[in-house]
């Protein structure tokens, strides 16, 4: 039985059926013309991970999570070697380009890990707050969501500024924008709705949604989607190519350090970004430099 | 409940009345873009949950929320660029929130049916009286925000009640998109009024190609095209339909238009196709072929 109520729809109206933000169509917005004239901000995240032995998987499991009955090994070495290994040959392939990406570093890899977190920065490399770990997703009735925001932050906090966020598989409260934005961050990667920065209203304040493609992840395709790597790489490339066609855009390559860092993978990163990187016209930043320009520009 | 949903009788495809479509085309084509609302805090339903994870799910939210602010544009252009026009599948609460896409859709010539109100809302367990209320407010919507007569359905979110055909028949409607039981248009047994059944596809659906099967754009492209050159060597014989259901938040990606917009090109670059609407299609085979389909049809005995 359907109660009459559920044809009623108190939301039905002009925009969105919320008040996080604005309806706007991409088309119908003002062209953004980047620093130097660039055509294209290439933005390159390589998220630092750990997922922890005990899982407990609330209230679901992101992608990469342990598989297998306590303990399991395999599991939690393979990601684990991301932060050992992989980083570093995407550093690697970064630096030929002169490429600075941004971080998304669980707060777990920051206590654990500090000589790793201390060298990306060095490198100029952007912090960006991802949680205490992967098994800590938000979620509408997390325990002390604040005050786990305020963890995370205070961890990643000690080896530079954090502007940006990124849940844990982009998994949100209602309010964890809200949280986000009274903490002092002022972009978050979770909403997938858009190729640019836009506005949103969160904690009496303005946060801004950059656009993290969770799409063309290299986790999506090739871990969740089983897709290979030469699938990846068209992929990368036909996005690359209508961004750039379109111009005044935003090209995320959004990658994981345990993903990507595998020596059979790293060679197609190092083909895409050898073909970006040869186009006249593209900026390399980070996600805060982006979001800055993008802001002058408005 | 029933065994069969008795909605046809059977009629194999190599005993058929042939079918001609307008100047010797052999295959009729349409494209019908899913323009859809998902709420993010949907009312709960007792057959089904909206969201796979807990609400607010924000990734899923949010990607479908793409193809009105970013991929819409994309897909419009892509198949404007091939002069393709779309069957709109509409979840009409889009009138409202959306109007300056329904406006671009209309601007263009497209056709408008009906998906449901929200793709969140379901009709599975609904009473008649309240069907014949969500239908009744697709007519209404559609006819005060475009003008046009509602003829098509595709039950939103693919949710159905066993009144369901003889609602929309009864109300005026004239042709449906959900069953899958064939590459030419039939006629659907209704209680009153006249139904067809116009091939839409599952096989040939962005959402199912790229959201279940995982395929990448330039697979999809391939099966797209394999797809039609096979029913175009068939419709030499008697005319086919090819339908390829598309969801602007899944094809309008930057990394899927490309491919996509190869595939199409190949197929409008055939000089027998028909670049029809649902409604062209409908009414093409109401007129010449529904009694013929019919009498044709042999009647099924369970055992």
């Amino acid at each position: 039985m359907i109660s009459d109520d559920y044809l009623k729809y108190p939301k039905r109206r002009y925009g969105m059926d919320h008040d996080r933000y604005e309806w706007s169509m991409l088309s119908k917005r003002k062209p953004v013309q980047w620093p130097n004239g660039a055509r294209i901000a290439l933005w390159v995240t390589v998220s630092l991970q750990w997922f922890p032995l005990d899982q407990q998987g609330k209230p679901f499991r992101a992608v990469g999570s342990l598989q297998t009955a306590y303990p399991d090994l395999r599991h939690y070495t393979l990601r684990d070697y991301g932060n050992r290994v992989g980083v570093f040959r995407i550093m690697n392939a970064l630096e030929k380009h002169g490429i600075r990406a941004s971080a998304p570093v669980n707060a777990a890899v920051a206590a654990r890990y500090p000589s790793l977190v201390q060298e990306i920065a060095a490198k100029g490399w952007e912090l960006v707050g991802h949680g205490l770990d992967m098994d800590r997703l938000h979620y509408e009735g997390m325990p002390d969501e604040a005050a786990t925001i305020a963890r995370s932050l205070e961890i990643l906090g000690r080896f530079g500024k954090v502007r940006g966020w990124l849940s844990p598989a982009k998994s949100e409260s209602h309010q964890t924008p809200d949280l986000l934005a009274r903490a002092g961050i002022e972009y978050v990667c979770d909403w997938v709705n858009d190729d640019m920065p836009y506005p949103m209203k969160a904690g009496g304040r303005t946060l801004h949604a950059m656009p993290h493609s969770n799409d063309i992840e290299d986790a999506n395709t090739l871990i969740a989607m089983h897709q290979d790597e030469d699938e990846l790489r068209e992929q990368w490339l036909d996005q690359f190519d209508v961004l750039y066609k379109e111009g005044g855009r935003v090209m995320v390559l959004p990658l994981h350090s345990w993903v990507m860092g595998h020596p059979y993978r790293i060679g197609t990163l190092e083909t895409v970004l050898s073909h970006i990187m040869s186009r006249s016209g593209v900026w390399p930043a980070t996600g805060a430099e982006i979001l800055d320009a993008w802001k002058a520009r408005q | 409940m029933k065994r069969d949903p008795g909605y046809y009788d059977f009629l194999p495809y190599n005993k058929r009345p042939k079918i001609e479509w307008p100047n010797g085309a052999r295959v009729a084509f349409w494209v019908a873009p899913n323009i859809e609302f998902y709420e993010l805090e949907p009312p709960k339903n007792p057959t089904r949950t909206s969201w796979p994870k807990p609400v607010p799910d924000v990734l899923g939210y949010s990607y479908r929320d793409y193809g009105n602010r970013a991929g819409f544009q994309r897909m419009m252009e892509a198949m404007e660029r091939c002069g393709v026009r779309g069957s709109v599948s509409l979840n009409v609460a889009m009138c409202e929130h959306h109007p300056e896409i329904i406006k671009a859709c209309a601007e263009r010539g497209w056709e408008f049916y009906s998906h449901g109100t929200y793709n969140t809302r379901y009709t599975f367990g609904m009473s008649e009286a309240q069907e014949r209320a969500l239908i009744q407010d697709s007519i209404d919507t559609i006819r005060k925000h475009t003008g046009q007569k509602l003829d098509g359905w595709l039950a939103p979110a693919l949710t159905y009640t066993e009144s369901t055909f003889d609602l929309v028949a009864e109300m005026g409607l004239t042709y449906v998109c959900d069953l899958f039981h064939d590459d030419q248009p039939g006629p659907v047994k209704v209680k009153k009024g006249r139904l067809v059944s116009i091939p839409y596809s599952l096989e040939m659906n962005d959402a199912i190609a790229f959201s279940v099967s995982w395929v990448t754009p330039r697979h999809y492209a391939g099966i797209i095209k394999r797809q039609f050159d096979r029913l175009y060597a068939e419709g030499a014989e008697s005319g086919t339909v090819m339908c390829i259901p598309l969801h602007p938040y899944l094809i309008g990606q930057p990394y899927r238009i490309k491919a996509f917009e190869e595939a199409l090109r190949y197929i409008t670059g055939h000089d027998k196709v028909w670049l029809a609407t649902g409604r062209e299609i409908a009414n093409h085979f109401h007129s010449r072929y529904y009694e013929a389909f019919a009498k044709a049809s042999l009647a099924v005995h369970d055992f």
